[in-house]
């Protein structure tokens, strides 16, 4: 065991800067994968057949394969197109195809998409529909019944599930470290190991980053579902 | 009479499912401070006439007017249903007819306060202070003071039905529908949401009531109609028609209800 080389202030540093690149794409991609989520459970649960359907055959591919495969296809794959290929250079966006950080950001924030917005559409079935009518007889629109009632609703029933979903995402930005020049708390703990041939001691500090940022992203949901969910709590008085 | 003097015209409402017909042309007037009592067995047909009036179920035919605005109607696509002009006008016309539910149907992750408030203000426009003030005053009228802040779920049902008719109140509607507002509560909590709805009524709001409770349509409501297969089979003063039913109908549905 040699624990000196992990505490070394290099070593630190370069944690810090993987632990910097870990949350930036868990993030990012989760903010870009909440929109994208709302607009597709939206779809889900809309009137539209072919719109169900489109997103529906969308969710069932993103859930039915690999994420590795995913960030892969998108990062290599997608290189290999003659048509992104003779436009990457110049013409926006497809500039950002030779980003390291914006494929795995894109491949991670499709998937979590895919993912958040069956629960998220799940959640807006299941909204008891005394409420929605309840809202209609009071003389709201269908844009407002959405906006106040089911929406807000839904959200909040969701906050549970999403929680894991969120757990799960931070564990699998771990896999931006298969992309090159991506260093990432994972990819740091294999420099180290690469570096002093310490795989134990290099692996067990990333582990215990995870480890810290997962407790600190529960505690953070546990908050919020107190505050959200409040109306769903056994009563206190 | 003229139109515009009534508060509530219904007309001829027809409604069927598929090919069966729920409602074979049932009409409804209502003058202000009506308290009208729709009674029937189940299957009769008496809440989905009161769910045709603010289209919450659509009918095939008929004419619905609020305050002597009539409610435009056109064919829809669907199984020949009547669909809204415009469904802004119908919106407009909903927040004049405000709901109470049997299930009480308020919004769970909203408070009390929430609840009462949400048309006022999103739906009607109403400055916040004021709608809180207005609830408070009507949370008060149905004996609900301090529960403010705490979630329908933490309520009784009869707590949660009162609250529910406070909903109803905040927007000053023209008329109340109240759609078996006791048929989900525990005898024990009939009474409180029965009082309340008597003390509208000696208010003089303008009501229309589907219930079971023969006591209330008996006591406080001066006009009842006897809902049979979707028709009207007898309507009148509740003190003669349910002392004196004409109909064989009435009379059978009376000695299997009477309290």
């Amino acid at each position: 065991m040699n624990w000196d080389v992990i505490l070394d202030p290099a070593t630190i540093q370069l944690y810090g800067e993987g632990l910097l690149v870990t949350l930036q794409l868990l993030l990012s991609s989760l903010a870009v994968g909440a929109w994208l989520a709302l607009l597709m459970a939206l779809a889900l649960t809309s009137q539209q057949a072919w719109l169900r359907r489109s997103v529906g055959a969308y969710t069932f591919c993103i859930r039915g394969t690999p994420l590795l495969l995913q960030v892969y296809l998108i990062y290599y794959g997608l290189a290999q197109v003659e048509w992104i290929q003779q436009r990457w250079d110049d013409v926006w966006p497809w500039t950002h195809f030779k980003e390291p950080f914006f494929c795995a950001l894109l491949a991670f924030a499709l998937n979590n998409a895919g993912y958040t917005a069956e629960m998220l559409a799940g959640a807006i079935r299941e909204t008891p529909h005394g409420e929605i009518e309840a809202a209609q007889a009071m003389g709201m629109g269908r844009w407002a019944v959405l906006r106040r009632i089911v929406l807000p609703s839904a959200l909040r029933r969701t906050l549970p599930a999403y929680s894991n979903e969120v757990v799960m995402m931070l564990h699998s930005t771990s896999l931006a470290s298969t992309v090159p020049a991506m260093v990432d708390v994972t990819a740091a703990a294999g420099r180290i190991y690469s570096d002093y041939y310490l795989p134990f001691e290099a692996y067990m500090a990333a582990a215990l980053i995870y480890l810290c940022l997962s407790f600190a992203l529960v505690g953070l949901f546990k908050l919020a579902e107190g505050r959200y969910l409040a109306y769903l709590a056994p009563r206190r008085h | 009479m003229n139109a515009s003097d009534y508060k509530l015209q219904v007309e001829d409402i027809h409604k069927r499912y598929g090919q069966h017909e729920v409602l074979k042309g049932v009409s409804l007037r209502a003058r202000a401070g009506d308290v009208i009592s729709i009674i029937g067995s189940s299957g009769s047909g008496k809440s989905t006439f009161l769910r045709c009036i603010n289209l919450l179920e659509k009918p095939q035919q008929g004419r619905i007017l609020v305050a002597g605005e009539e409610l435009q109607l056109k064919a829809g696509r669907h199984n020949g249903e009547l669909e809204p002009v415009d469904p802004k006008q119908l919106q407009r016309l909903r927040t004049r007819l405000a709901m109470v539910f049997q299930n009480f149907n308020l919004w769970a992750h909203m408070t009390v306060l929430q609840n009462i408030i949400e048309a006022p203000v999103h739906v009607l426009k109403i400055p916040k202070e004021q709608a809180i003030a207005t609830a408070r005053k009507y949370l008060e009228i149905v004996g609900l003071k301090g529960v403010e802040d705490r979630y329908p779920a933490h309520l009784s049902g009869g707590q949660q039905q009162r609250v529910a008719i406070a909903r109803a109140l905040a927007v000053e509607p023209e008329v109340m529908l109240f759609d078996e507002p006791t048929s989900a509560l525990d005898p024990e909590l009939v009474n409180e949401v029965l009082r309340v709805m008597k003390l509208l009524a000696t208010e003089h709001r303008t009501m229309v009531v589907v219930t079971h409770e023969m006591g209330f349509a008996r006591e406080v409501s001066n006009q009842v109609i006897f809902l049979h297969q979707g028709r009207i089979e007898e309507q009148g003063d509740p003190r003669q028609i349910l002392a004196n039913p004409k109909s064989e109908r009435l009379a059978q549905f009376l000695s299997g209800n009477l309290k």
